[in-house]
């Protein structure tokens, strides 16, 4: 059997007394786009953000390649997050720069020494131009600032700067909240292209069931900082387990209780 | 028994917590400073940190000196004319400016300007998540962020207080000599008699560590900031009122220092 490109084991975190995950355990198989789907404070976003390394677990492993990048040495650990690709909920593109000038970023900072020398700056922006087309933009876009762009193509935008390294996981925070459902599933569609284009292994979180049904071959469910359910994300909409029915179908009445805020 | 120790507690919470801030506060500093001798260096943001401080900030401060030094000269006419010395007003202009005017005032002026600016923008990228995204494009925020910042205003600073310096004393020539009837040799030769080197690099000293603790007050609360638009603008009137206390109390730390005796 092969070793899943990522493994997690035991994964727990809590905030002070609020215990947001609670002995996760998770593969994702090399090339498999998983989706993560859960209510709103499930702990899917912590999950995103302890595997890229911007919070730190308080118990659990987290295998990239079968490497636990949680006990690697800070240098090791910097290589193996080298090969990870991230879009953010709102596209965080850095609104001091031109949009090539993000990608430009994205590109050189991924850049790795096998690939041969790093390239230089008007070189990278040149070379946005063809990322840019690859998302559906014109190759002018890169001229403007971010602040300009509608939130659609901001998101393209944030897309081509996570795919400029060409990495080999994708990761996608909750890629079509704020979008109409048309661009939601043009945002879909070039996220599918992207990750089979790489032959990536990707990862996204999601509330959005039609973009979870569109963009991942694998699915699970977080509930209160538990993994309660995985399996095919064609099954999401009639997978037997009353938590996810209950979700994907957004009915009031079911295991799920909406917890109040004390 | 609650009344009693109430008080108390608050006070120890208050003392911890100042001990906890001031433990992070040289946490992050050591931190910044440890990324200048580990490459890469971010020269761009070095150089365009140290053009908006240093540069952009000059009308600001050479205006502030130039009044400054001209406001000394008036005060000291009058004042000194009691006792008939107003032949020391040369040397109490010149030493006022180099020893303490011209740091102080071009501190205080670039902590309201670059340091809100720092802490704003630092704080804007943190509450939007970019500098999560610098983390995941393999580019450590604190070295990308921080050192650059340290640095310039560790440069810039020195470099306006000497604008600083000259215009605060051309302040009081102009003043002593178009108002005040100074002979401009007699006022010129006294400023140089009274004028030591001493004085100025150590103007100068106090120009850097005031520069360093303006961009570290803007970067650590811009970096630490959270909880949206709010949250930035709080961090930004703290980094700007963290600075200018902290400034003025290293000022008289470094004036004690070298001047008590």
């Amino acid at each position: 059997m092969s070793t899943p490109k990522i493994r997690i084991r035991g994964l727990s975190k809590a905030f002070g007394s609020k215990v947001v995950l609670d002995g996760i355990d998770l593969d994702v198989e090399t090339g498999t786009s998983m989706v993560i789907i859960g209510g709103s404070g499930s702990g899917k976003s912590v999950l995103l953000r302890c595997i890229l390394g911007l919070i730190e677990p308080d118990a659990g492993t987290i295998e990239i390649d079968g490497e636990n990048v949680l006990t690697a040495p800070r240098g090791r650990q910097e290589i193996l997050r080298r090969q990870i690709g991230m879009l953010f909920q709102n596209a965080a593109l850095f609104d001091s720069m031109s949009v090539a000038d993000n990608i430009a970023f994205g590109l050189r900072a991924k850049h790795s020494d096998r690939d041969g020398p790093v390239p230089s700056r008007s070189k990278a922006r040149e070379l946005a131009g063809g990322i840019l087309q690859q998302v559906g933009l014109d190759p002018s876009v890169g001229q403007l600032s971010p602040s300009e762009l509608s939130g659609g193509m901001q998101k393209r935008v944030g897309l081509a700067r996570a795919i400029a390294g060409q990495p080999n996981i994708l990761f996608f925070d909750e890629p079509t909240t704020g979008l109409d459902p048309i661009m939601g599933a043009v945002i879909d569609g070039l996220i599918v292209d992207c990750v089979q284009k790489l032959g990536s292994t990707a990862i996204a979180i999601t509330h959005d069931m039609a973009s979870a049904q569109r963009i991942g071959n694998q699915a699970a469910m977080l509930y209160q900082g538990k993994l309660v359910w995985q399996g095919l994300a064609a099954d999401l909409m009639n997978s037997g387990n009353a938590m996810v029915d209950q979700f994907t179908h957004g009915r009031r009445e079911g295991p799920i209780t909406m917890e109040l805020r004390k | 028994m609650n009344a009693v120790l109430d008080p108390i507690a608050a006070l120890g919470r208050a003392v911890l917590g100042l001990v906890r801030q001031s433990g992070a506060l040289a946490m992050f500093a050591l931190e910044g400073l440890s990324h200048l001798v580990r490459p890469p260096f971010y020269w761009r943001i070095f150089l365009s940190t140290l053009i908006e401080t240093g540069f952009f900030s000059l009308p600001v401060v050479a205006l502030t000196a130039l009044f400054s030094g001209a406001v000394i000269a008036l005060q000291s006419y009058v004042g000194f004319g009691q006792y008939h010395v107003q032949s020391a007003i040369a040397g109490i202009v010149v030493l006022a400016v180099t020893r303490e005017l011209g740091p102080v005032l071009a501190g205080l002026m670039v902590a309201g300007r670059v340091g809100a600016a720092m802490s704003a923008q630092i704080g804007t990228m943190r509450v939007t998540d970019q500098i999560d995204a610098l983390t995941t494009l393999s580019t450590n925020p604190m070295k990308y962020l921080v050192t650059p910042r340290l640095l310039a205003g560790t440069i810039a600073l020195p470099c306006l207080v000497i604008v600083a310096d000259v215009l605060g004393v051309l302040g009081g020539f102009t003043v002593s000599v178009a108002k005040l009837g100074f002979s401009p040799s007699t006022y010129i030769t006294a400023t140089l008699d009274s004028l030591k080197t001493m004085d100025v690099v150590v103007g100068l000293v106090k120009a850097a560590a005031f520069g360093f603790l303006i961009a570290l007050l803007g970067c650590y609360h811009g970096y630490n900031s959270r909880g949206g638009a709010e949250g930035v603008g709080s961090a930004t009137t703290a980094a700007v009122v963290g600075a200018s206390i902290l400034l003025l109390l290293f000022d008289y730390l470094l004036t004690d220092l070298f001047f008590s005796q």
